[in-house]
């Protein structure tokens, strides 16, 4: 054990550092709006142009090949720096590891490099009407297109990420009518701009245009729309999912950067201690909840470097973040008080944020059904 | 950066463990209620016998020259199986205080200590020796010296005693002292994780097995959920665990804000998980004659000892604020 950073590790921490110190944008507006996602992407396309959009990337598809402890350091480094949400990160963190494990060269040649230079920007398209927490109960189809040589996909995604904004979609559609409901499914890879899609932005809780549904009507898509196996989409999905859910969409960095903020908020507040003692022990808690997430990560990276699975244990790893964030921000309310509902205060826009932490990715409820069932071995119902 | 025990920190943590499993069953803890100094019996000196009481005394004094990195997982065995002897406070905190630790390493000698403004100390009315704190200094008092009062614990097998003296020996500065209390504190967090472990595992067991409705109450969310959030806070107090009694063993500058980390979040994690396996039993754990209780109340009781959750908070409080 050497919880000491190596030399290499210090130094790119220090490049890192630099370049973000000199080059992260202030003020800007959310990218979850048709104005701030635009200037998001001038964001991305400098990041990708000094090489730190995709670090844990070989280079050929425009990362550094970067440890997975390096990709730790650029991301406690980008928020310590105050770096802004990533309105790529569907593609780079949910899609992208599925598309290394599945792709066939020819996709990731194309798709790759084009996601990391923020060309195309890629939706989720899993969540339906009827299919949120039950997923398999997918019901979009895709029929067999013989003669053209690929599918027609039909259907309804929704609650789908920053759609509205994006140029592609991937998602699991139903190819296989007559299979038990998790085999078949096909995981396909959808141009926005196809005939026959039709995407509708609309209001999230906070009020940004930050969801949209698609509708899919006779879409048609060819063979190499098809990621992985036809008809093998769940596994394609929960293969590289439970990871990306867990550790890389939310990463310490960005909780210890929010913790540190709740430290100054906590400090640069008169007479906060004479309303409320007991807030000094809520900021207490959630900047020590930030570094256990710190050092559990740590711990997980080296087990995974030395070749162990940690599978379904990442589930707890959503659980704890996100609901970690949620403590962090009402901390932080509290500490404002009155205050907090004034104009547009960043604690609790990022409040209203917090809450959706528990939801997406897979509820923490069903989530808790997965550490009970898969890392403790309770049987299932 | 490489977060990860050695082979050889792994194996030797087997071999305890191996041990503890045989030597110190349930029935050996609930016998210790019933020992007059409610304690192990033979285990004490099977654990002298394989070197762990003494492993971190210099190897010129029988032990091993082990770190405190190098005993924090022993130490979670020892709460694993509950057992019933003033562990930490003699491997731990005492037997790399002492000037001389030949005999104490032998297991010759019994040590207890009371650090950090502790009222009463663990099993004092069996050791031969005490190592406390007087004038910010770390002191060791003979157990000829000791006025004792002895003292009942909610967990039946720690036996307590209040105490003076009026003679004690320096051992080391108040730096020592800091330093001896942080192996306490850690020590302690270390016992916690292994208890929260075995509480969740006879829990696990447990529902997988008794059927209500017709079907295992494992099967249930709200039984699984419960079970779920204490495996949630073992599994991120744990790694604050390891962190701090690395930075203890290395000397780094935060050690003593790293322990507290560590002893709150193995605090909470301990009581949280006490109180939801008790209520995944329903009133078979409520049942005297049912094990869940030998680790609960130990649970309890260290939870509060060597600086409770509130107590580290306040310090890291202190540190960061």
């Amino acid at each position: 054990m050497d919880l000491r950073f190596t030399e290499q590790e210090g130094a790119f921490r220090a490049e890192c550092r630099s370049w973000l110190e000199a080059n992260v944008p202030r003020g800007l507006p959310s990218g979850d709006t048709r104005e701030g996602f635009g200037l998001h992407l001038e964001w991305e396309r400098m990041l990708f142009d000094a090489r730190f959009a995709v670090v844990s990337w070989p280079e050929q598809y425009g990362g550094r090949g970067a440890s997975p402890m390096e990709w730790l350091i650029f991301e406690e480094e980008y928020y310590r720096a105050g770096g802004p949400q990533r309105v790529t990160q569907n593609g780079i963190f949910l899609l992208a590891p599925t598309v290394f494990d599945f792709g066939t060269e020819a996709q990731k040649d194309h798709i790759l490099p084009r996601m990391a230079r923020g060309d195309d920007l890629w939706a989720q398209g899993w969540s339906e009407p009827g299919a949120g927490s039950d997923l398999a109960g997918i019901q979009s189809k895709a029929a067999r297109d013989e003669a053209a040589g690929g599918w027609r996909l039909s259907g309804q995604k929704t609650w789908t990420t920053r759609g509205a904004f994006c140029t592609h979609l991937f998602g699991l559609f139903r190819s296989d009518p007559e299979a038990e409901r998790h085999r078949g499914l096909t995981y396909f890879l959808v141009p926005l701009d196809a005939p026959g899609v039709t995407v509708r932005g609309f209001g999230r809780l906070d009020g940004d245009e930050g969801f949209a549904e698609v509708f899919l009507d006779d879409v048609f898509v060819a063979d190499d729309a098809v990621l992985g196996e036809v008809h093998q989409g769940w596994g394609v999905a929960m293969a590289t999912t439970s990871v990306e859910r867990g550790l890389t969409l939310r990463s310490p960095g960005r909780f210890m950067a929010a913790a540190d903020r709740l430290l100054d908020l906590y400090r640069d507040t008169d007479g906060v201690d004479a309303t409320d003692p007991t807030l000094r022990d809520q900021v207490v808690r959630a900047w020590i909840d930030a570094e256990a997430y710190r050092w559990q990560t740590f711990l997980t990276v080296t087990r995974m470097t030395d070749g162990d699975n940690v599978g379904s244990e990442s589930s707890m790893t959503k659980i704890f973040w996100s609901e970690l964030d949620v403590r962090i921000h009402e901390a932080a309310l509290g500490i404002l008080g009155p205050a907090a509902e004034v104009g547009d205060n960043p604690w609790m826009k990022g409040y209203q944020f917090a809450l959706s932490g528990p939801i997406y990715a897979g509820t923490n409820e069903i989530q808790r059904n997965v550490i009970a069932e898969r890392v403790l071995g309770l049987p299932r119902r | 950066m490489r977060f990860a025990f050695t082979e050889d920190q792994l194996e030797f943590r087997d071999a305890v463990r191996d041990l503890l499993a045989h030597e110190c069953p349930p029935a050996v803890v609930r016998a210790a209620w019933d020992d007059v100094d409610g304690r192990s019996g033979p285990v004490w000196g099977a654990l002298a016998e394989m070197g762990v009481l003494g492993a971190g005394a210099p190897e010129d004094q029988g032990g091993l020259g082990f770190s405190v990195l190098d005993l924090v997982l022993i130490t979670e065995e020892t709460g694993y199986v509950a057992l019933p002897e003033p562990f930490v406070e003699h491997a731990v905190v005492a037997v790399p205080a002492l000037p001389d630790a030949a005999s104490a390493a032998a297991g010759e000698v019994l040590v207890t200590a009371g650090l950090g403004g502790a009222a009463f100390v663990p099993y004092v009315g069996s050791a031969d020796l005490l190592v406390a704190e007087e004038d910010d200094v770390l002191v060791v008092v003979a157990r000829d010296e000791l006025i004792i009062r002895p003292e009942t614990s909610v967990d039946g097998s720690r036996r307590l005693g209040w105490v003076e003296w009026d003679v004690a020996t320096a051992i080391g500065d108040a730096g020592a002292l800091d330093a001896a209390f942080d192996r306490g504190a850690l020590g302690t967090a270390a016992q916690l994780v292994g208890l929260t472990r075995r509480m969740l595992d006879l829990t696990v067991d447990y529902v997988k097995e008794r059927e209500q409705f017709g079907v295992p109450i494992g099967s249930f969310q709200a039984v699984k959920h419960h079970l779920a959030d204490a495996r949630i806070a073992l599994d991120f107090a744990r790694p604050l665990v390891y962190r701090a009694a690395w930075s203890l063993a290395e000397g780094e500058p935060d050690a003593s804000v790293h322990v507290s980390m560590a002893k709150a979040l193995a605090s909470d994690a301990a009581t949280l998980t006490a109180q939801h396996t008790l209520q995944c039993h329903g009133a078979m754990g409520y049942s005297f004659e049912y094990d869940l209780h030998l680790y609960m109340k130990r649970a309890w009781t260290l939870a509060a000892s060597w600086g409770d959750a509130a107590w580290h908070r306040a310090r890291v409080g202190r540190a960061i604020l």
